[in-house]
């Protein structure tokens, strides 16, 4: 055993312990760590925003380059503080309602390019699938599982007559699916928590190298 | 060097002039440049592509290896003519350089030809969906399915009541632009006009700063809409942090303290998903829960009473509010599964006839 001598390193391996003392209770050592971890990354977060948006974005382009557009976004970042003065706190819709209408058109045309189109193409059965048993089957297995999947989805018929033995099996695909990403999942957790007690054993306690 | 190439050309023959043109579908400032493959006894070390713009002499902008046979030049000038040559270099040496390409200049496109598909895939789903909003508005009845998770909301607005504990709401860690956020804003409108109704406190902790002003609004809106606007608490409506495993670390904290009667899981979650449920499910909350992030259903799933799959949370808000506009925006969504569905059995048998081009209708 050869513990750490960085005082840092204690720390960090306190607040860790204070963290992992949640899955007994909650008590006063998790109620210290989470309001740091809080007050922390918030504060973390103003200044990141400032170096990394505001000052290159804005700041920079409009007031030392001179660029007047930039007045615009400025004039956008200004309406969301009027919502501290009740007279003028309507105003702070217009950049909501310019963000709204920016994310849809933006995400719109990605959605449908990448989860229609793409996957379209993807589950189209092709004479090529069909040059060995096994792929051409798989190439069947998931136009099935697509086409049940979506009559699961579909919300404008009762669930009855042929609709329903057809979501029944559109639910089993999804739980299949649903299954694997599971066990993907739990794996990529399990190594979160590898990393942590390597930390604890390793770079605070010296048991492990 | 001239003499050199003059010397060189004469022992090894020429090559034809690169092929070029204007890179299509871009917003300018490209050119693509195509050359036939130099056969040789002679190793090829590979290509070098020179450019020149009018009355200026060529200069070499790039070189690539002998297997590539075209290359983006993304460095011109929209409306400068440039004229092009390659150079056939080998062990270092030019062994060949081509006729000089015909002058070409760049421009930008308005529109993106390849993405044709892509517009009338919208318009064709635009228009069934404005044919529904329009049928709804004029009052026709517009059948939706039952959906449990959803059967189940009223009952846990209910039970906070009775037990007088508040509803956690948590609309998701994702931007306001994410399509599973603005579905669980519009389902936090109906929840906050029944907890107004209920007078039952709504805790609302936000990741994002834009999400929170506007859950903030819309919570705001909706005590006013239910004839309670002095019930509306802002301090319920609160931003956390934009850290993901501190903002969760509080959710936990509020959890297990104000000891919530239901627990509102809708939006887009990460990894935080099952720390989240599995701390709920431990304070003994109703929990709901309702997500489009394929890896964070299962988890919910596990840990949730129920939830949403992918796009019923999309459903929900039509489904709870019967609002003409998103019950017609959810006969089109019906309506294009439909069409898709179609479109998949119909190009598969034609594909299965040989007729190969069907694919490309879904290139982009």
């Amino acid at each position: 055993m050869n513990p750490s001598t960085d005082p840092w390193v204690w720390l960090a391996a306190f607040l860790t312990l204070c963290i992992f003392s949640f899955l007994y209770k909650d008590n006063i050592l998790y109620r210290f760590a989470e309001h740091l971890f809080v007050g922390v990354s918030a504060g973390y977060l103003v200044a990141l925003t400032w170096h990394n948006q505001i000052y290159p974005n804005l700041i920079v382009p409009l007031f030392i380059e001179g660029n007047i557009l930039y007045i615009i976004p400025l004039a956008f970042a200004l309406c969301y503080f009027t919502r501290f003065v009740p007279r003028f706190n309507h105003m702070i819709r217009l950049p909501i309602a310019f963000l709204l209408g920016w994310g849809s058109g933006v995400a719109i045309p990605a959605f449908f390019q990448r989860d229609i189109l793409r996957q379209t193409q993807g589950t189209l059965l092709v004479r090529e699938a069909f040059s060995k048993w096994d792929s051409g089957l798989w190439a069947i297995v998931i136009l099935i599982g697509v086409i049940s999947t979506l009559i699961y989805f579909f919300f404008s018929r009762e669930r009855k007559g042929v609709i329903k033995p057809v979501a029944n099996l559109g639910v089993i695909f999804i739980m299949l699916g649903f299954g694997a990403s599971f066990g993907y999942t739990v794996m990529a957790r399990i190594s979160l928590l590898i990393g942590r007690l390597q930390f604890l054993l390793g770079e605070w306690l010296g048991i492990i190298q | 060097m001239e003499i050199l190439l003059i010397l060189v050309v004469s022992l090894f023959g020429t090559m034809d002039a690169p092929d070029v043109m204007d890179n299509p579908n871009d917003d300018g400032s490209r050119i693509a440049i195509s050359w036939q493959e130099f056969t040789s006894e002679m190793a090829i070390d590979g290509y070098e592509i020179w450019r020149a713009e009018e009355n200026t002499d060529f200069e070499k902008i790039a070189e690539v290896n002998r297997f590539e046979q075209q290359y983006i030049d993304s460095e011109t000038m929209n409306g400068i003519t440039y004229r092009y040559k390659i150079i056939v270099v080998g062990n270092g040496e030019i062994i060949t350089e081509s006729e000089v390409s015909t002058p070409v200049k760049s421009s930008e496109q308005w529109f993106n030809t390849g993405r044709t598909n892509v517009l009338i895939g919208f318009i064709v789903y635009a228009a069934i969906l404005l044919y529904f909003i329009y049928h709804a508005r004029r009052g026709k009845n517009l059948f939706i399915r039952r959906l449990a998770g959803l059967e189940a909301l009223e009952d846990a607005v209910g039970r906070a009541t009775e037990m007088g504990k508040p509803i956690l709401y948590v609309p998701g860690l994702s931007t306001i632009d994410d399509i599973a956020t603005l579905a669980s804003l519009n389902i936090l409108s109906l929840v906050a006009k029944k907890t107004a109704e209920y007078n039952t406190t709504l805790l609302v902790p936000n990741r994002s700063p834009v999400v929170y002003v506007v859950a903030r609004e819309i919570v705001k809106e909706a005590y006013t809409d239910a004839g309670r606007p002095d019930a509306f608490n802002p301090d319920n409506v609160y931003f956390l942090t934009q850290n993901q495993w501190a903002y969760t670390a509080a959710v936990c904290g509020t959890m297990v303290r104000e000891k919530p009667a239901t627990n509102l899981f809708l939006g887009h979650f990460w990894a935080e998903s099952l720390v989240l449920a599995e701390t709920g499910a431990s304070t003994g909350a109703i929990q709901i829960a309702g997500t489009d992030s394929v890896f964070q259903l299962p988890f919910f799933i596990t840990a949730c009473d129920y939830t949403l799959i992918g796009e019923e949370l999309y459903a929900a808000s039509a489904y709870l509010s019967k609002e003409p506009l998103l019950m017609g925006s959810l006969k089109g969504q019906d309506w294009g599964k439909m069409i898709v569905l179609g479109i998949l059995l119909v190009a598969s048998a034609l594909l299965l006839l040989g007729l190969p081009w069907v694919l490309n209708l879904f290139s982009i």
